[in-house]
């Protein structure tokens, strides 16, 4: 697998984190399955929405751009472009600095940890890991 | 850097299961059935009801008090708890003009009214009926067409202050599903039919009121005292 696919694979991962947040969020599933207990306190409190849009629905367009960018990247005709490289690296890089923010919020002022945004996390900094080295195999 | 055939053979397999797996996750999550229900077709017993006569709010001297009898999920019982209460509470419950009492009155077509009745009931149980009675009236859009109500619920309690582990096990139990069928049967025994219906001094008032429509009626149940000039 290449760098392109590894970042397609890792996209479809996270948008189906974030799926299932978003779901919890509009009431469409239970409890969240949670050890912590911390999910439902991030997934509740005020800042669980930014400039008035559920945190886990950009996430899920976030998730469904870098999808589609890297399915783009894969096409015969895109392979040695070095575009899609770039728009990936753009759009997890944006990721991985709301995902800093998204964190500090949560150790620093719900006081809260919520394992699936902490997988999400993972997922966005392995993606923008990917689209760095993607970079650089283009260079 | 072109994939090879069987590299991209593989990656799509990859894909594939991914998608299959969270597709499959989400669908069992989403298929799940409620978590609680509270059963209407309950048998009231004396227990039940034994002391309880609505949840009140305002002075035991209040010259006045209005029995309203409301269902969580009627959008007219939302507007009225919403917008006039706030107004109600300010003008004259606080000042001691009004005694306010409410009861339930879930009708049949709303699925999700008794579940959210009995969250309120529970959230009785520590002293916190009134925050988490205001709060399920502010989400009811949220809660209303969502598919398990309880779970909404229990965040608002969480939201309040409540003890989950308390009001987990008072959910649970269905407790209270009972005493919210006396209270219905006692309402549609005095003529209740639609929701929210006012019952004061013997008289129903059904239909929409506003905060002024009550004033006047505490105004002419009551006098407020004039001051000597």
């Amino acid at each position: 697998m290449n760098y392109r696919m590894g970042a397609a694979v890792l996209s479809l991962v996270g948008l189906f984190v974030s799926a299932y947040l978003y779901l919890y969020k509009i009431g469409r599933i239970g409890t969240l399955a949670c050890g912590t207990g911390g999910c439902e306190t991030v997934q509740t409190s005020v800042w669980s929405r930014f400039a008035g849009v559920e945190v886990s629905l950009i996430g899920i367009v976030g998730y469904a751009l870098l999808f589609a960018v890297a399915m783009a990247g894969l096409r015969p005709a895109q392979t040695a472009r070095r575009w899609p490289a770039q728009l990936l690296a753009a759009l997890a890089g944006g990721g991985v600095l709301f995902t800093i923010y998204l964190t500090y919020l949560e150790l620093f002022v719900i006081h809260a940890i919520c394992r699936w945004c902490v997988g999400s996390a993972v997922i966005i900094v392995g993606l923008f890991a990917l689209a760095l080295l993607g970079l650089r195999r283009t260079d | 850097m072109a994939a090879s055939p069987i590299g991209m053979n593989r990656f799509y397999t990859i894909l594939g299961a991914v998608a299959v797996v969270g597709i499959g996750l989400l669908g069992y999550q989403l298929s799940k059935p409620a978590t609680v229900s509270i059963p209407a077709n309950v048998t009231v017993q004396p227990s039940d009801t034994a002391g309880f006569r609505g949840y009140v709010k305002g002075s035991d001297s209040a010259a006045v008090e209005i029995t309203e009898y409301a269902d969580y999920q009627c959008p007219f019982c939302q507007t009225f708890a919403t917008l006039q209460m706030p107004t109600i509470d300010e003008r004259l419950i606080k000042t001691g003009r009004l005694r306010w009492r409410y009861r339930d009155f879930p009708l049949q077509q709303h699925p999700y009214s008794r579940i959210a009745a009995h969250s309120a009931a529970c959230a009785d149980e520590q002293g916190k009926f009134w925050p988490q009675h205001e709060r399920i009236y502010e989400g009811q859009s949220e809660w209303a067409e969502s598919r398990d109500g309880a779970d909404i619920f229990r965040r608002y309690a969480r939201e309040v202050g409540l003890d989950l582990a308390k009001y987990d096990a008072c959910m649970s139990s269905g407790k209270y599903a009972g005493r919210i069928q006396a209270s219905y049967e006692e309402g549609a025994r005095a003529g209740v039919s639609s929701t929210p219906t006012l019952l004061v001094g013997g008289r129903l008032y059904q239909g929409r009121f506003d905060s002024d429509a009550i004033t006047r009626l505490v105004d002419s149940l009551a006098p407020r005292a004039t001051s000597a000039r």
